[in-house]
């Protein structure tokens, strides 16, 4: 028999149903797999047992014809969504021991449709990082390399684990999260593809939360026509979350491979940073050219405000985080260390509990929703957003369809590269990314080559609000130019 | 009513060294709202459980939990906001207060700062000297906390979370209020209004209204002083006796040339004094801002509509319109619709009765009678079918007013028809003139020199009637046997 993990998903899917192999067959393909890659760290926990019993369930459903439209089908899940009676940790000291007795609403929905779950995913702490260095399990290694290099480099962050494990063929796909930029970023640092829909069209009931007017779940895949298969089975409106939007979920899967012929695809100007290596340059040109090859239109088009959106987003996310994070008390659940009184236990869990990043975010949140300063930072930062939204619904009104920008400044960096670097450094990898949760748009991230040194470059598509079928279109006809990427195995 | 323009009113100001003083007292009130469940989570709300029992996911924070609002909590606030004859806010918005305490499980509470449900409304207050308008600021909904307990364990705290997340509605008068009478009268008037809508059970022992009393204290005519703020007062006593020494307190401390700090303060019921919790430089930086999980709450004008179509008559409404239709004293009226349910009980027996015999009856032998036993006219062990005949029987003459006392301590204790009661007991009044004139006949000759005393002083008669009152068993026509021995003494 072939390497199963060679497959894609939808490959899979269709294996399964012609009953060349089991369920079972696939996910100990995926369980070996696994224990090969430890080193890559992607994964927090495993559940084999876990993933056998259901993969025999599906056998079963399978054999019944009752398969659901992932029957079968191991997917790996980002630690930061709460899975019943499984480690749940968002990747943080302060939830140690942590596991609910009750399953996030994304996942609910895949195993509903017959996925099978591997194991718990790696990522930045609290979803906050770009590099997946801040988790406590330490960082992710990213599959890729550069040629010739032994140097270990990061998958980006912080749905690290997610993108490494799809790159690396350890899951057939994975869910992730997106705050400011964690699914784009890290797809675009291992090659694979993401998508972070429109706020509000998964669920956010059981994401432990970090900033909740922006974060939303979405599926990193390992190519376009699978990450429309995954979000169909993510998406649902949900009673439990208010935020959540009652519409139909489209048939996403069916807007891969139709033609973009006509297509308005604007190009922002403000997204040329000065200083943006040639590289990333030459990237999105070629992204321009096959989009136009393809019969789409290409049109110039300007969002003054974006310059003002990471400092906004900055502001924002830290502030809604501050917030959300302050339930980790020690008092119900998680790490708690002991103190003299409740306050000094409170400061002992709380010191020892969140990494150094969590800290400054809380810190910088605290500080901006304090009196005296609310009106100069956070408020002043809402009507930012508002602007942002306002460039975007300009641009939309005028009869563009989507928009195509670099999905990240450079490709993936070394592991430690940045860690005396000013944090800041390490903020603005979020700078092609953060306008689109800003404006609670959905943004796909898509590889579009490699650059001289052999690692994959992303670029991202950003849409209409519930228009997440024109970026699959967009994004496979991207993908149909070049191709997909995976890398070298060395470990 | 603005606070500059209530004139102060020389009988509520206090005397102090320096010369008479002016109370400015503004009310937060927190009630908890009357619903099955919370305001952001299916648990039950109902008091009374076993520690722990009613705490959902949300509202032990789990990670990951996320408010849902309550319509039928919702739905109260407005129904109150109506009763209080305010505006009610068609867009309204939830924000995070946030602090740490242990009762907290988010870390924040989900209260609304500054776009509340119910904007500017009233209360009107019967006071001895008139009706006393008291102005309503706002009010808004929020969650309640859960309670810490501190005498179960030596060294540690125990936390009970079924009240983590209960609505509760904060109602904020104006700072219209000049007396710890009118603190009572206001509180009195608020719990009524809220038992009437039933959006609250207004049951202060058992937390469901509790009151946050701004105080301060200036010279009539000054502008304001700074005021002090005592938290979580629990009846309406202390609620009285708090402002009371606080007023005291605050206009001692003026008096000696000191000045007054911003602070809130504690009342101690068994000391009968208030006492410093925390001054204004502790006071939390709540971090106020818009809860990100909730979107904003608009509402439906059609909807308000019809939760306004369906509410209940009012305490002052009724009041008048028991004052217009059974003819009863404004005081009398007042009384009776202190509790809707006495209201409701006066008009059963009132509809085709002569109202004023029924409040009468009521005022003085039910509500008495209810009294003693420390009972609510829920518990009234005689119905209004029972009152009303009582009441009849008196009025078409069967019995006399002292029979119906009687009788109605019978059907009281006992039990059973009324009119049956007269029969088989044998209360029937005695109208048989010839009965009477017996019995009048047998007391004048068995006393003859009082008969003659009587002649010359015939005040004396009374003797008489009370003589033959008792020999006929109290059931002789007073008003008979008062003209009979008047006549036979000849004192006519």
């Amino acid at each position: 028999m072939t390497d199963l993990t060679a497959l894609t998903l939808a490959e899979a899917r269709d294996a399964l149903k012609a009953k060349s192999f089991t369920a079972v067959e696939l996910t100990d393909a995926y369980l070996a797999a696994m224990e090969r890659a430890r080193v890559l760290n992607a994964y927090v926990t495993e559940t084999p047992e876990k993933a056998r019993d259901m993969a025999r369930a599906s056998d079963a459903r399978l054999a019944a014809g009752k398969a659901g439209p992932l029957e079968g089908l191991p997917l790996g899940i980002k630690d930061l969504y709460a899975t019943e009676g499984v480690h749940t940790q968002a990747c943080s000291h302060i939830l140690d021991g942590f596991k609910p007795t009750y399953e996030s609403t994304v996942s609910a929905n895949l195993w509903a449709d017959g996925a099978v779950m591997l194991g718990k995913l790696n990522m930045d702490e609290f979803a906050m990082g770009s590099s997946n260095e801040t988790s406590h399990y330490g960082s992710v290694v990213n599959p890729w390399r550069r040629n010739g290099s032994d140097v270990n480099l990061v998958p980006g962050g912080s749905s690290g684990g997610s993108a490494a494990a799809v790159a690396a063929r350890l899951c057939l796909g994975a869910t992730a999260t997106d705050t400011g930029g964690s699914i784009r970023q890290p797809a675009a640092f291992t090659g694979t593809t993401g998508i972070k829909p429109t706020y509000g069209r998964c669920s956010r009931w059981g994401l432990v939360a970090f900033a909740s007017s922006l974060d939303q779940a979405g599926p990193i895949a390992r190519d376009v026509r699978d990450a429309a298969i995954l979000l169909k089975s993510m998406a649902s409106v949900d009673p439990k979350d208010t935020t959540s939007v009652d519409l139909p979920v489209p048939d996403y899967e069916a807007a891969v491979g139709k033609s973009v012929k006509g297509f308005r695809i604007g190009i922002p100007k403000e997204y040329r940073l000065d200083g943006m290596p040639a590289e990333m340059d030459a990237l999105w040109k070629k992204g321009i050219e096959i989009l136009r090859d393809a019969g789409a239109e290409i049109v110039d088009i300007s969002l003054p405000h974006t310059k003002y959106a990471l400092p906004a987003y900055y502001i924002v996310a830290p502030a809604e985080a501050s917030s959300n994070l302050a339930r980790y008390d020690g008092v119900r659940y998680g790490l708690r260390v002991p103190g003299s009184d409740i306050v000094d236990m409170y400061e002992n869990t709380r010191a020892a509990g969140f990494g150094a990043e969590v800290k400054r975010r809380i810190l910088i949140g605290t500080y901006v929703l304090s009196a005296g300063y609310y009106d100069a930072y956070y408020l002043r930062a809402q009507k930012v957003r508002t602007l942002i939204k306002r460039d975007f619904e300009t641009v939309y009104a005028a009869g563009v369809d989507a928009i195509l920008t670099p999905a990240t400044p450079s490709a993936a960096f070394g592991i430690g590269e940045k860690a005396d670097a000013d944090p800041v450094e390490m903020y603005l990898n979020d700078v092609f990314t953060v306008t689109v949760n800003m404006a609670g748009l959905p943004g796909l991230a898509v590889p579009a080559g490699l650059n001289a040194e052999g690692l994959p470059l992303g670029l991202q598509l950003i849409g209409r609000p519930f228009d997440e079928e024109t970026l699959f279109t967009l994004g496979a006809a991207i993908e149909r130019a070049v191709g997909t990427f995976a890398p070298t195995q060395w470990w | 009513m603005n606070m500059a323009v209530r004139t102060p009113d020389p009988k509520k100001l206090i005397k102090g060294a320096t010369g008479d003083w002016e109370v400015i007292i503004g009310l937060e009130v927190h009630a908890q709202v009357t619903s099955n469940a919370k305001l952001f989570s299916g648990a039950s709300a109902v008091f009374g459980a076993e520690p722990n029992m009613h705490v959902s996911l949300v509202d032990a924070a789990m990670p990951g939990m996320l408010p849902v609002i309550n319509e039928e909590c919702v739905a109260q606030a407005i129904r109150t906001g109506l009763g209080l004859k305010a505006a009610i806010n068609l867009y309204s918005v939830f924000d995070r207060k946030n602090y740490f305490y242990p009762d907290l499980p988010q870390g924040y509470q989900i209260s609304q700062y500054k776009q509340p449900i119910v904007g500017e409304g009233k209360v009107l207050l019967d006071m001895p000297e008139g009706v006393v308008e008291i102005g309503i600021e706002r009010l808004h909904l929020e969650q309640d906390a859960g309670k810490s307990i501190h005498d179960q364990h030596p060294t540690m705290s125990f936390v009970d979370l079924n009240r983590s997340g209960v609505a509760l509605m904060e109602i904020v008068s104006k700072p219209d209020l000049r007396s710890s009478e009118e603190v009572k009268a206001y509180l009195a008037k608020l719990r009524t209004i809220l038992r009437y809508l039933g959006t609250c059970d207004g049951n202060m022992e058992e937390g469901s209204m509790r009151a946050d009393i701004n105080v301060s204290v200036r010279k009539p005519g000054e502008p304001l002083g700074t005021r002090c703020e005592i938290k979580n007062v629990n009846s309406m006593r202390f609620a009285a006796q708090a402002v009371e020494f606080e007023a005291r307190r605050q206009i001692g401390i003026l008096e000696d040339g000191g000045k007054i700090d911003q602070e809130t303060r504690l009342y101690d019921p068994g000391k009968g004094e208030t006492r410093s919790m925390r001054s204004k430089e502790e006071a939390h930086d709540y971090r106020y801002f818009p809860d990100p999980d909730l979107l904003p709450l608009e509402l439906d004008p059609a909807w308000v509509e019809s939760l306004k179509a369906h509410l209940p008559e009012l305490p002052d409404e009724k009041k008048a319109r028991f004052v217009a239709d059974y003819g009863i004293t404004p005081y009398d009226a007042m009384v009776l619709t202190l509790e809707r349910a006495s209201a409701d009980y006066y008009e059963q027996v009132a509809k085709n009765r002569d109202g004023k015999a029924v409040a009468n009856f009521m005022l003085n032998e039910l509500f008495g009678r209810l009294n003693k036993d420390g009972k609510g006219i829920e518990a009234s062990p005689v119905s209004p079918d029972q009152l009303g005949a009582i009441v009849d029987l008196i009025g078409d003459g069967t019995i006399s007013g002292k029979i119906a006392k009687d009788l109605f301590e019978i059907v009281y204790t006992e039990g059973g028809d009324p009119k049956n009661l007269v029969e088989e007991r044998g209360l029937k009044q005695v109208t048989d003139t010839g009965a009477i004139e017996r019995a009048v006949d047998e007391v004048i000759a068995a006393n003859p020199d009082k008969a003659e005393q009587a002649k010359a002083k015939p005040t004396l008669s009374g003797w008489f009637v009370g003589q033959v009152m008792k020999a006929t068993g109290g059931k002789a026509n007073p008003q008979a046997v008062n003209d009979l021995v008047k006549r036979k003494l000849g004192i006519e």
